[in-house]
């Protein structure tokens, strides 16, 4: 299925139509193609696959299940909902299946050390187990801004032994660590791996993150057929990066008759300005950073906007390039919803069904809320909950203006 | 004069060149301005112009922090080529664009053409552009009488050299070491060996630069190739030391030429 896509890449370039290629520091260019050796190599190699697969069933309880939300599917008196549980992951969410993918190709580069960028915190987590794990260094870059909503995941990283460094430059958020760790990369190339979280950046990280996580894709259409007998009509994943989204779409794309459609970050409108919508709207433009051609939100003279997102994990200037691709084929649709619809999905989702959802997740869920009532009772959707959102009881905590909370955060400070 | 015969020219008279820089917008165009004419009265032979972008991945935290301070403050493209036009109608050393692709990719490659000839620009340098992506940005480049200048780094094998060394034009710009701009290298360590390499990649002049931070570094490149390139030293030194501090630098590293 990845096929469709890859045979429009360009074997040294990496492009996905006119999105794409590798435009970073010549200093990085001898390291990113030992990469793409190592990765070519993993590829056509059939146990490759079948190892991944084992340690992600032995580490990270996949095959993920698929929930059907029967309630929810009441409640809106639409379409039968499923939903594809990558909550359910080691660390809670589907950055688990890009890490220890790229970790088996450390094993195989042989590489001492990982850097990692993280926004909301959850790759900076995976990255941090996966290194535990594997016995290998670990630095995050997370911008300052992130550490500060997400505290309890710098917790956890710096519990697994990793360093975290809070990068202030720019706006201190998941741009600027990606920024840092091409710094670092660019100096330590030689016994470290730079594990990238999304299906962005230089080639070959969005061919090969998409690889490893088309493994959504592969199980939900597998799930789809064994529950309801046939593909579902629509889909829909919350679209940061796009890896999630490009995981779980790849398993559909040869699927005409399947509907794809990814739900980027509204923030508070897409009117506003302070949102995080590349592809959905007509703020985003096509450029060059961060070493790949993509959709950007950037002024007309392309230096890059301050994006907004109540998800530190949307909050990104850029969008995976195949992402950007299949926007212009027409294959995917996108959309935006805003920090409100989203804190509502949220609510909903865990009073109906008992699902605590990430805020990035959430969007993929009100996106379904929003169109579901328009389609038939004899229709399927699948969505795909990327994580869980036990990380974001902090900011959902204040959202809701929980009073019980508040006092708890008092009482603990005032100790 | 093309720039590799200006380069060719200098050399008469000194044993190695001066390419010192500025981050346009930073501290101010006013600073900027008097960073240039203390350049002027130091003799520097080449002079870059940074363009700033809001995600510098080639820059340090110095250069980093620039960037942004320039944009902060509103820099804008048109105010970047106004700024060189001001510069090459006044000084008389070569002025090269050094900037990330974004800026060129947003312009346009003719537009960017056009502008930097019209501003008197001798070439440009984009970090993030590998040979590969140029297209017809090397025909452009060549009609408006533009240098490209290409960059060799110590990671290239020495098949990737050539490959870079080809579209070599006026001079190669051959990073002195591994990481980005800003931190200090060590020339005692290999550095002659490198230098080699990268000659033996192209037949324009070989600029070397990254980490070069005072006179003694100047004269260690002495034979080694033909320009030495300051850049994160100098703004270090206004940024600590002022107008004063600055001209003493630029004393110290012109004398180191002879």
């Amino acid at each position: 299925m990845l096929d469709s896509l890859l045979k429009n890449v360009e074997a040294r370039t990496g492009y996905f139509g006119a999105y794409g290629g590798a435009f970073t520091p010549e200093i990085l260019r001898t390291t990113l193609d030992e990469l793409i050796a190592a990765f070519e190599d993993a590829r056509r190699d059939p146990s490759f696959w079948e190892e991944f697969r084992t340690v992600m069933q032995t580490y990270s309880c996949r095959p993920t299940p698929l929930t059907p939300l029967k309630n929810l599917s009441e409640a809106l008196g639409g379409p039968a909902i499923y939903m594809k549980r990558e909550d359910l992951n080691q660390t809670g969410s589907h950055k688990i299946n890009n890490v220890m993918g790229q970790g088996l190709l450390v094993a195989r580069m042989g590489k001492k050390r990982v850097i990692a960028e993280t926004g909301a915190g959850q790759h900076g987590v995976a990255t941090a187990t996966m290194a535990a794990r594997l016995g290998l260094k670990c630095t995050i870059y997370m911008g300052a801004v992130d550490v500060e909503r997400q505290r309890p995941n710098v917790f956890w990283m710096e519990r697994l032994g990793a360093e975290v460094v809070s990068v202030e430059d720019g706006s201190a958020t998941l741009k600027d660590a990606i920024n840092q760790c091409l710094r670092d990369w660019a100096f330590s190339m030689d016994d470290t791996h730079y594990v990238l979280g999304t299906a962005c950046g230089p080639h070959p990280f969005p061919q090969m993150v998409a690889w490893f996580q088309q493994i959504i894709g592969q199980e939900c259409r597998e799930q789809m057929l064994a529950a309801t007998g046939r593909l579902p009509d629509r889909v829909y994943c919350c679209v940061g990066g796009g890896s999630n989204a490009t995981g779980t779409f790849l398993g559909f794309l040869d699927d005409e008759e399947v509907e794809l459609v990814g739900i980027e970050a509204g923030g508070e409108g897409l009117d506003t300005g302070r949102h995080a919508a590349r592809l959905a709207g007509t703020d985003g433009s096509p450029g060059v950073a961060q070493g790949y051609k993509t959709y950007f939100l950037q002024d007309k003279e392309g230096q890059m906007r301050h994006t907004h997102s109540v998800a530190a994990g949307l909050d990104y200037i850029g969008v995976s390039p195949i992402l950007a691709c299949l926007r212009e084929s027409g294959r995917v649709r996108y959309e935006a919803t805003t920090d409100g619809e989203v804190l509502e999905a949220f609510q909903t989702l865990l009073r109906r069904e008992g699902i605590i959802a990430a805020l990035e997740s959430a969007h993929a869920v009100a996106g379904a809320i929003r169109e579901a009532p328009d389609m038939g009772k004899d229709k399927t959707v699948l969505l795909t909950l990327s994580g869980r959102g036990d990380k974001d009881i902090f900011t959902i905590a204040e959202a809701l203006k929980d009073p019980g909370w508040q006092r708890f955060l008092q009482r603990k400070a005032g100790r | 004069m093309s720039v590799r015969t200006y380069i060719q020219s200098r050399l008469g008279s000194r044993k190695i060149l001066l390419m010192t820089h500025v981050i346009v917008g930073y501290p101010s165009l006013d600073v900027n301005w008097r960073m240039l004419e203390r350049m002027e009265q130091a003799d520097v032979d080449l002079v870059e112009l940074q363009m700033p972008f809001s995600e510098p991945i080639a820059d340090g935290p110095v250069f980093a922090r620039a960037n942004q301070e320039a944009l902060k403050k509103g820099l804008s493209t048109d105010q970047y080529f106004d700024f060189m036009a001001r510069a090459t109608e006044r000084f008389g050393f070569p002025h090269v664009m050094m900037g990330y692709y974004n800026t060129v990719f947003r312009l346009t490659h003719r537009t960017f053409c056009e502008r930097l000839r019209a501003a008197g620009g001798a070439g440009f340098i984009v970090p993030d552009l590998p040979i590969e992506e140029y297209h017809d940005l090397f025909p452009l480049s060549e009609s408006h009488g533009l240098t490209p200048v290409a960059l060799f780094t110590p990671t290239n094998t020495d098949a990737r050299l050539v490959e870079i060394g080809r579209h070599g034009r006026g001079f190669v710009y051959g990073v002195a070491r591994r990481g980005v701009t800003g931190k200090r290298t060590d020339l005692k360590a290999g550095i002659d060996a490198l230098a080699a390499r990268y000659r033996a990649a192209t037949d324009v002049p070989l600029a070397l630069g990254f980490g070069i931070a005072g006179g003694d570094d100047v004269r260690q490149l002495h034979g080694s190739c033909e320009i030495a390139i300051v850049g994160s030293a100098l703004l270090e030194h206004w940024e600590n030391g002022g107008e004063e501090e600055y001209r003493s630098f630029l004393e110290e590293l012109q004398k180191a030429r002879f």
